[in-house]
């Protein structure tokens, strides 16, 4: 599985830093960044913003069954994480193996090695979340 | 020179640890004759999902925090370490983009074995103290790895230090007042190309190498600016084991309380370009305003970069800042038995 090399450098800002965009009349962020507010339509203008990386697990799941390149790091928790500023993403819960995931519990986002293409092959990173005890 | 300093740190250590007596369990050591010999009773190990340039990332981002700056004001990025993930392609580029600063920013990699970190910390004073940039970000950062059932297999460990040179009387927390070096070309250790693990000259580390540098250019620090052991409330030396910087301090005629708060090898294992600047972010949590700080690094290969920093009246209420500050790092830690530990250092040739 070998992510397209400028699909993964297009996503490099929104991976390495939760790069997003919000919607200037309304004020609504978008995680991943989008280039029109589906409410305001041509009315909003859209520009970039930031996220704290804080939130809360909204939902999760423990993964026994690892897709290629995640073998080693079973089990582990993959979850939906709401963000302070609103939007919902998908992302795994970092050092966290058998650890008590509640949903609701505060996380934080950490920058880290998502997976390796192959010994030779590109190293892609990306946010996780990490549980704020 | 212009007057530089410190505007903000951060310091990284990942989770996991693994006990010195465990290590010495599997290759049949007497567990207590290498805890007493190294000074070292536990070390820290990357996750799965750490390397070194996420390791600078995380002390970079910490480092802001403490600043109040946001990334896209730092001008430069160094990153020094022995265990960059790429061997061909910047561990800097990544953390740039990683904190915001990319695209006017300049970057590089360092290496010079363990003290890259500081290496990059000097070219930091340069460039600002000759207006050349207004923030540099500073980062020694490494997962370090030892040959299974070699010496170094019991203190090599994983972390990063992150330091932010500026300019501004409002915003500097210590004082980078006066740095020098001593560099000689001693084979003390090495890692060839596509090699897994480094080797070493064995005892040869000691004496010619470790000694001779850190003592070297503690020394010439002291002649460069008048300074006195007896001036300094701190020493941090760097740290291969728990005992070498308190041999160091020993021969000359340093009080070892000053060397002690600045010591983690004993409780994190040797954190290569991260040890002696971490040695730092534990003084810098700690430290009163107006104390003078000796900061003196080793790399192997060999060579010591030697600083003067004060702290200044800023410092306490800069520190709270960080997101997690280092005893935040050193304290939560999960422990691994050795099978663990193989599996997450990928010591077994198959993964
Ligand atoms: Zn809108």
């Amino acid at each position: 599985m070998t992510e397209n090399i400028a699909i993964t450098w297009r996503r490099i800002p929104e991976r390495y830093r939760l790069a997003g965009s919000q919607c200037t009349s309304c004020k609504t962020k978008f995680f991943p960044p989008r280039k029109l507010c589906p409410d305001c339509r041509r009315k909003g203008k859209i520009e970039s913003c930031g996220f704290s990386g804080k939130g809360k697990i909204y939902s999760f799941s423990e993964v026994h069954s690892a897709p290629a390149g995640l073998e080693l790091e079973i089990p582990y928790v993959l979850a939906i994480v709401q963000l302070e500023e609103g939007p919902k993403l998908t992302a795994q819960v970092a050092d966290c193996h058998g650890c008590d995931v509640q949903v609701g519990a505060p996380v934080e986002a950490v920058f880290r090695k998502i997976r390796s293409d192959d010994p030779e092959g590109l190293l892609h990173y990306g946010y996780k979340f990490r549980l704020v005890k | 020179m212009n007057s530089t300093g410190i505007v903000g740190f951060g310091a990284y250590v990942p989770p996991y640890r693994i006990k010195t007596e465990e290590i010495a369990r599997v290759w049949g050591e007497e567990p207590q004759r290498i805890v007493k010999g190294l000074g070292v009773q536990e070390k820290s190990v990357p996750g799965l999902d750490e390397d070194a340039a996420s390791l600078a990332v995380e002390a970079a981002r910490n480092a802001l925090s403490v600043a109040r700056l946001d990334g896209s004001r730092v001008q430069a990025v160094y990153v020094g370490s022995e265990s960059h993930p790429y061997a061909v392609k910047p561990t800097a580029t990544m953390v740039a983009e990683a904190i915001g600063a990319t695209p006017e920013v300049m970057a590089a990699d360092l290496e010079f074995a363990c003290k890259a970190g500081t290496a990059g910390l000097q070219i930091g004073m340069g460039l600002v103290a000759s207006n050349m940039a207004e923030y540099v970000l500073a980062i020694g950062s490494d997962t370090s790895q030892g040959r299974p059932g070699d010496a170094l297999e019991y203190t090599a460990a994983a972390g990063a230090a992150a330091f932010l040179v500026g300019r501004q009387k409002e915003q500097i927390v210590a004082k980078l007042e006066q740095t020098c070096s001593f560099t000689t070309d001693t084979p003390d250790f090495w890692r060839r190309q596509h090699a897994e693990f480094p080797s070493h000259g064995g005892r040869f580390t000691g004496e010619p190498a470790y000694f001779r540098h850190v003592m070297g250019a503690t020394q010439a620090l002291f002649e460069k600016t008048g300074m006195k052991a007896s001036d300094f409330d701190y020493f941090v030396f760097h740290q291969p084991n728990g005992k070498f910087p308190l041999e160091a301090a020993k021969k000359m005629e340093i009080d070892v309380e000053k060397v002690k708060p600045g010591l983690l090898t004993p409780i994190i294992g040797n954190t290569y370009s991260a040890a002696s600047p971490l040695g730092l972010c534990a003084v810098l949590d700690i430290a009163k305003p107006g104390q003078n700080i000796c900061l003196t690094s080793f790399g192997s290969g060999a060579g010591s970069d030697a600083f003067w920093l004060q702290t200044t009246d800023l410092l306490p209420k800069a520190r709270v800042r960080a997101t997690h500050n280092l005893a935040w790092y050193v304290g939560r830690k999960q422990y691994l038995d050795y099978a663990m530990y193989a599996k997450y250092r990928r010591k077994l040739k198959s993964l």
